[in-house]
């Protein structure tokens, strides 16, 4: 398939990087009671890349609305808005090599200003936001780029101990140009004190990979009177280039 | 000390959620008006070529209980064994097929159902046809990494029987784990996330 039209890129085609999985959290985090019953135990099958994980499907700026990355107004009555922080998301998807990734889709949900999630199965006693339904999209740009604007996210309990409360966060969900590089993660708040005390976050053993996920107050990035910014760059699996391969590609 | 390589590390995966419905597949959990439709229900029109199958997917737990608040995503190539993908350069996949699909399981019964076509042979690395698969990756509150296995037919015996994939698999009574079972149109796929038939889940 030809890339995306006005783009004469040569499309890349090498294996990923081999994923770290010591950096990753573990299938297991007993401390996140749902993990135990829904984690593999076995030793995973490793192969390098296929052609099945090399590839990825497109998705093209086309199928973008006009709201997808305004979560202020995306789900607003005309003429209102959600009630929050007014904040704005943004930053960079990177690949290993410190390469931007250009067309990345990239999808996000939260919970609103007062940590409730517009979900039937999310009973909290915070009220729903008639204006915030917590869900928007982008595709990053040339240079990976991408923003959004919403309202800051409140903590909430959830019942894993007696009283567990999750940090502010914002799920992301990221394609980028092959499968092997499906990622979701979760971006918490700079200066948030629930991050280190939470379950999930704590899951990922090195504090240094927990301070990837946690967004800076981005005061450059600000627009004054309106909303202030968070930065956060999102980093999938690099790629080994094909030059060298003992094969030439498409054999 | 050498040069540093100046790489970046990838970003560390958290867990879905039990609300990943509100941004993947925002209608089927209410949220209508924002997206004409959620990505990845739909995956063949009338032109698509290819034999037409459906597949019902089940995630159990360890107690083998079906997981209800789990998404799963399919990725696979068209019925001429080609992905529609920029990556792609032994010819030019079927416009008519994406290949992608992505499914909530049922929040009743935990079933996911896709409606598609049976891929064609994909070449392994080294030129060898890997057997007829599709790609699953699996998503769930409780799930830290996203998990990834192929399906496998149960009516291609002879090309799963050399396929470089399945060959891998150490200890042969864990190979069936990624065959789904046909019946008529339909294959039936079980994930186990552990146990006695605990999947066989990929690191590649």
């Amino acid at each position: 398939m030809p890339a995306e039209s006005g783009s004469n890129r040569r499309p890349e085609t090498g294996a990923f990087f081999q994923r770290d999985r010591t950096w990753h959290p573990p299938a297991l985090t007993p401390n996140y009671k749902t993990s135990v019953l829904r984690s593999p135990q076995k030793a995973l099958l490793a192969f390098d890349n296929t052609m099945s994980e090399i590839a990825g499907p497109v998705f093209g700026h086309a199928m973008l609305g006009e709201l997808d990355a305004d979560l202020i107004h995306n789900f607003a009555r005309p003429g209102e808005s959600a009630i929050g922080e007014r904040i704005i998301v943004h930053g960079r998807v990177l690949d290993e090599r410190g390469v931007g990734v250009p067309g990345a889709l990239l999808e996000f949900w939260q919970a609103n200003a007062g940590g409730r999630y517009r979900h039937k199965k999310d009973s909290y006693l915070a009220p729903l936001d008639p204006n915030f339904g917590g869900c928007g999209r982008a595709i990053t740009g040339e240079d990976g780029g991408y923003a959004f604007r919403t309202v800051k996210p409140g903590p909430y309990p959830w019942p894993n101990g007696p009283n567990d409360w999750r940090p502010s966060h914002i799920h992301f969900s990221v394609f980028g140009h092959g499968f092997a590089q499906r990622l979701i993660t979760q971006m918490y708040f700079e200066g948030d004190p629930l991050i280190w005390r939470c379950p999930i976050a704590r899951g990922i053993p090195d504090k240094a990979a927990i301070e990837t996920l946690i967004a800076a107050l981005d005061m450059q990035a600000t627009i004054p009177f309106d909303a202030r910014a968070y930065k956060f760059d999102i980093v999938l699996r690099g790629r080994r280039s094909s030059l060298f391969e003992n094969r030439l590609e498409g054999n | 000390m050498a040069q540093s390589l100046d790489r970046l590390r990838e970003s560390p995966s958290q867990t879905a959620g039990p609300y990943v419905h509100i941004g993947l597949t925002p209608n089927f959990c209410g949220i209508g008006d924002v997206y004409p439709n959620d990505l990845g229900a739909a995956m063949v029109n009338d032109k698509t070529r290819g034999e037409r199958i459906g597949l019902r997917i089940r995630v159990l737990d360890g107690t083998g209980t079906p997981l209800k608040d789990a998404l799963v995503e399919i990725w696979q190539a068209d019925a001429n064994g080609l992905y529609n993908s920029p990556a792609e350069l032994r010819g030019t996949a079927d416009p008519n097929f994406i290949g992608w699909g992505r499914c909530p399981t049922d929040m009743d019964t935990g079933l996911c159902t896709f409606d598609t076509i049976k891929p064609g042979r994909v070449p392994f690395s080294d030129g060898r046809l890997m057997a007829p698969h599709i790609t699953l990756w699996i998503v769930a509150r409780g799930i830290n990494l996203g998990l990834h296995t192929r399906l496998y037919f149960s009516d291609e015996e002879e090309a799963n029987g050399q396929d470089p994939i399945l060959a891998r698999i150490e200890h042969r009574v864990r190979v069936p784990t990624l065959i789904a079972e046909r019946k008529g149109d339909i294959y039936v796929f079980d994930v186990h996330l552990q146990g006695e038939k605990e999947t066989v889940f990929f690191d590649s």
